[in-house]
């Protein structure tokens, strides 16, 4: 079946793909909060969400149900198009990740080989790059359109967050870079289950620096300046209401699972299960045991994400461009030299 | 028409009509969001170049640091539409005329240089736009301007840091 040259199957094996990962991100993100607050809960010895279904499971849906129901406010002196924008950018810019994380290695459905992966393209790491930088939009048109000075001030703060622990996740990902010598993602996952040392082993700094960043860019506490309500009132989203504020809630979700497949992937071997020979059980059966094994990560992070955030208390303003600026830019400097040094010295 | 040609004719004009609202955009808010776009149909014609690297880095540069940066001021210094002062009819009309003229020099250059003449736009061919012939390139032919503009980088820093400073 061709038109346009296209080669119309392999489109709509992608689509599907995209569906199912979306929609998995979205499942997963749902009972990501009902985790958060489980969490917390445990954390601070309560028992936490219990009332909704057995075990409280049913509280996600609870929640989701309100804040579709809840009413719709558009402030008259708001910029509409853009308020309306802002959600939608923030929930985008987050899924776009998930297009270049390796899920697996590959699945043979009805004579196909099918890529557990939507695109292999061969600037992986720079995509992954490119779609951080372009999250900061989301938060800060919202917060402009919404006009009221709070949002403002707290989207002016998400953005030179954003832009100064960008650099230093930039310089983390060079050091990545040099060590690897590749920048597509399945071939840095491939060759970490191909037997070599995971990246973690190698780049121990270059990894700390990235998760630190990681979770400046999600602001998780302790860098949840933009949110900050005992300054900011709520933060960016105060004026938003129903779904909206729950895109840029779920955004923020999205985000951090979204991260935490890209630190599995690059510094934790992705899909590779360690200690077990793929090659012993059938293809299918390896790939399934590779997308559980990415998900088992993810889920691992996501709960370190959130130890981090109902233990550490939220930092001033200024320790957090000083932690940004002179500590950790300086700290991923050096990482690199060092991991050019060791390069120039093996060869 | 092909699919390679549809998706140039598309992205033209879509980056034409972006353009375009940059311009007539009377809020300077949207004038930054438009060019924003600007740069992304910029990036897709790259990527038909087969210059994916130049494609992904002209979307973190400029749509991913330098615009944030826009906004950032424009934000900051609230310029509200009502407030900026309109340029007289006449300096618009002599812009319009100016800008005309310079357009139709530009084309009539264009249309008369053979070197230009029969030829087609290599799409999907080429790899100098690919991270490694590039950076190959960069680091042994045109290793001394490489160099020299990284100087000039660091030289704007310091004094970005110096007028910070005062």
């Amino acid at each position: 079946m061709t038109l346009l040259a296209l080669d119309w199957a392999i489109i709509i094996e992608k689509l599907i793909l995209i569906v199912i990962i979306v929609l998995t991100t979205l499942l997963i993100t749902l009972y990501t909060t009902f985790g958060e607050r489980k969490v917390a809960a445990i954390l601070q010895d309560r028992p936490g969400p219990n009332r909704a279904g057995p075990f409280g499971l049913l509280q996600p849906l609870a929640d989701g149900l309100k804040l579709i129901m809840k009413e719709e406010i558009i402030p008259t002196s708001a910029s509409k198009w853009l308020f309306i924008l802002g959600p939608g950018l923030a929930m985008t810019a987050s899924l776009m990740t998930s297009a270049v994380i390796p899920w697996g290695t590959e699945i043979h459905l009805f004579g196909r080989t099918i890529e557990l992966q939507v695109a292999d393209i061969n600037i992986g790491l720079l995509y992954v790059f490119a779609v951080v930088s372009m999250g900061v939009y989301g938060i800060m048109i919202g917060g402009w359109a919404s006009n009221n000075k709070f949002s403002l001030m707290s989207a002016l703060r998400a953005a030179s967050q954003a832009i100064s622990y960008e650099i230093a996740m930039g310089l983390a990902l060079i050091a990545l870079l040099m060590s690897t010598g590749t920048l597509s993602l399945k071939t840095i996952v491939a060759d970490q289950a191909a037997g070599h040392w995971w990246n973690v082993v190698y780049q121990p700094l270059g990894f700390l620096i990235f998760f630190i960043c990681a979770m400046a860019e999600c602001n998780r506490t302790p860098f949840d300046l933009p949110e900050a309500e005992n300054e900011l009132n709520f933060g960016y989203h105060q004026e938003y209401s129903s779904m909206k504020l729950g895109f840029y809630l779920f955004a923020e979700y999205v985000n951090m699972i979204m991260s935490s497949a890209i630190m599995a992937s690059m510094y934790f071997g992705g899909y590779d299960l360690p200690f077990f020979d793929e090659t012993t059980v059938a293809p299918n059966i390896a790939a399934l045991i590779g997308i559980g094994t990415l998900l088992i990560k993810i889920v691992l992070f996501v709960f370190l994400f959130m130890w981090i955030r109902w233990t550490i208390p939220r930092f001033r303003y200024d320790q957090l461009m000083n932690l940004g600026w002179k500590k950790m830019i300086p700290l991923a400097l050096f990482n690199m030299l060092i991991t050019g040094a060791i390069i120039l010295s093996k060869s | 028409m092909n699919t390679l040609e549809i998706l140039f004719f598309a992205l033209s004009a879509f980056a034409i009509i972006s353009a375009i609202m940059v311009l007539i955009s009377k809020n300077p808010i949207h004038s930054v969001l438009w060019l924003i776009l600007v740069f992304f149909s910029i990036s897709g014609h790259y990527i038909l170049l087969n210059a994916q690297f130049l494609a992904i880095v002209n979307i973190i540069v400029y749509a991913g640091a330098i615009m944030v940066l826009f906004l950032f001021v424009i934000m900051l210094m609230n310029v509200k539409k009502d407030k900026e002062p309109q340029k007289q009819l006449w300096v618009k009309l002599i812009g319009v005329i100016a800008g005309g003229s310079f357009l139709t020099l530009l084309i009539a250059l264009v249309k008369q240089n053979t070197s230009f003449q029969g030829r087609d736009v290599l799409l999907k061919e080429g790899n100098i736009g690919l991270i490694h012939p590039l950076g190959v390139a960069l680091f042994t032919d045109y290793v001394v301007p490489f160099e020299i503009s990284s100087v000039l980088f660091l030289s704007a820093m310091v004094g970005a840091v110096i007028i910070g400073k005062k």
